[in-house]
């Protein structure tokens, strides 16, 4: 369980625990949080479950890298930065626990 | 919430109107809403049912669209195993398959579609299966151990995503074919080329220009299909895949407009105001296309979701999405980006023999109508926004590898 805060472009925050082993982009989606769309349902397949990661967590957690396919899928989001992901390539872990996301403006 | 009296009936509790639940409540809608559903589980993906869920690799939970806490948590009611059995427009009301009548305010028609059955004989025998809820992913599910022989009628994105999940659990599988090739409704003859030649190469045989005459059976249960040419292809269990209808039935007969679905607006509103349909069962404009279809995927029924939604809770209108599908087969990913209606070339990136490549579709003018992508994120992802701006690219350029996705798109 990781107790993960996503921020709406707009400022709004949404604090929930997520079990682990789900994905940032499933925390997002059970809880019915706006802003992350998931339309492919978490196949790496469509992009509209871009989130960004507080650059601290990053290194803190040891993410893995975006693999490539999510890379690829990335390259083409609306307003890509370098703390960009697709938050469905994410698996939560216990060491996850005070994680924060931010939404970009759109996912479409 | 209580002081909020409208109620939203939503009939139909597949992605369409699971969604549209949700995002009700996300957009801030503050009245009753109710979910009807005729499947005993809450709203679920069905994609996965062809794949990950027939290869073991799905749980219930996983493909659930929202844990089950989440409907009485967002005071949306959810009442399983019933079915909208009519609508007085007048009244505004509907009745109940349990012989209940709800009152609407606003009243979402997620209806879907069915598959569509064969007219033959046979097909009442057991172990004559369809693709499209959960009970049906199980029952084939069951049929696929090693060395069973799975027939598969129609080859469309079901039967060759069947077929190859049929392959990795063991079994054998044969798809038959009525059209000179697989995909045939739905793709260029290049890709149902390259298909038809990657289903071959593991192991799956595939009949085309090929007719089905009966389902053959004994003691009531499928012992083979029956060709046109006299053949019988023996298997354990059939898979018939031969493409879905619109359930318009309910709107049709409350007197809405249908064409091969309901017929409905860019916000998803029927004819009548207090009515909108969304998903499969519906017709509706494609903007970029100057005309009109029935699209049967999930970004559609959530991009009509959210149409509906926005209209509903007084949101801008979202902008209109560029159509796409994708479907994943042995290790293929194949996602496509728009439809060709009106293209007159194909050009090919990449390399179709390496099964990393997109196809172009462009009109005479050169407006990039589609690009179907197999194992090529950047080309569906470029592809998308090349097709939303209908940019005009040159075949030179397309094929040109030196020239990356980033440029043809910006």
């Amino acid at each position: 369980m990781a107790r993960i805060t996503y921020i709406e472009h707009n400022g709004a925050g949404h604090v929930v625990d997520v079990p682990a082993g789900k994905s940032v982009m499933q925390g997002a989606v059970d809880n019915n949080i706006p802003g992350i769309d998931a339309d492919c349902g978490g196949e790496c397949a469509c992009a509209t479950c871009h989130v960004y990661v507080d650059a601290a967590w990053l290194d803190r957690i040891g993410l893995p890298a975006a693999g490539s396919q999510e890379a690829s899928m990335l390259s083409f989001a609306a307003v890509t930065q370098p703390d960009s992901r697709l938050s469905c390539q994410i698996a939560v872990t216990d060491a996850m626990d005070g994680l924060i996301v931010r939404m970009p403006e759109g996912q479409h | 919430m209580s002081q909020d009296s409208r109620q939203i009936v939503i009939a139909g509790a597949g992605h369409a109107g699971g969604s549209a639940a949700a995002l009700l409540r996300q957009f801030g809608w503050t009245g009753g809403i109710t979910l009807i559903g005729e499947e005993p589980i809450p709203p679920y993906q069905r994609p996965p049912l062809s794949k990950a869920w027939l290869k073991g690799e799905a749980t219930a939970e996983s493909l659930a669209l929202r844990p089950a806490k989440f409907y009485p948590d967002a005071s949306i009611e959810l009442r399983l195993e019933t079915k909208v059995t009519g609508i007085d427009r007048t009244a505004r009301t509907v009745t109940l398959s349990d012989g209940g009548t709800l009152a609407y305010h606003i009243l979402i028609l997620a209806t879907g579609a069915r598959a569509r059955k064969l007219p033959l004989d046979g097909a009442d025998l057991d172990g004559v299966l369809e693709l499209r809820s959960a009970a049906d992913a199980d029952r084939l599910k069951a049929a696929l151990h090693p060395g069973a022989k799975l027939a598969v009628i129609g080859g469309g994105y079901i039967g060759l995503e069947a077929a190859a999940s049929a392959r990795a659990l063991g079994a054998e599988a044969t798809i038959i074919e009525r059209e000179s090739r697989v995909l045939a409704r739905v793709a260029c003859p290049i890709l149902s080329g390259f298909f038809q030649d990657f289903h071959r190469a593991r192991g799956v045989t595939i009949e085309v220009d090929a007719s089905v005459t009966a389902l053959e059976g004994s003691r009531g249960r499928i012992a083979g299909v029956r060709l046109g040419d006299g053949r019988l292809v023996p298997c354990d269990a059939v898979l018939v895949g031969v493409g879905a209808v619109a359930n318009d039935e309910l709107a049709r007969e409350a007197g809405l407009t249908c064409h091969n679905g309901v017929a409905v607006d860019l916000s998803a509103r029927t004819e009548d105001p207090a009515i909108f349909a969304i998903g499969d069962c519906t017709s509706r404009p494609l903007p970029l296309y100057d005309r009109t279809g029935r699209l049967e995927s999930v970004p559609n029924a959530l991009e009509q979701a959210k149409q509906a939604a926005s209209a509903i809770c007084g949101k801008p209108a979202p902008v209109p999405e560029v159509p796409w599908f994708w479907s994943d087969q042995y290790d293929l990913r194949l996602q496509i980006a728009g439809m060709p209606f009106d293209a007159s070339q194909i050009v090919v990136r990449g390399d179709v023999a390496a099964a990393k490549f997109a196809l172009f579709h462009l009109t005479a003018d050169g407006t990039v109508q589609a690009v179907e992508a197999v194992n090529a994120a950047p080309e569906f992802m470029g592809g998308r926004r090349i097709v939303a701006k209908r940019k005009q690219l040159t075949r030179a350029r397309i094929e040109d590898m030196s020239v990356s996705m980033q440029e043809l798109a910006g």
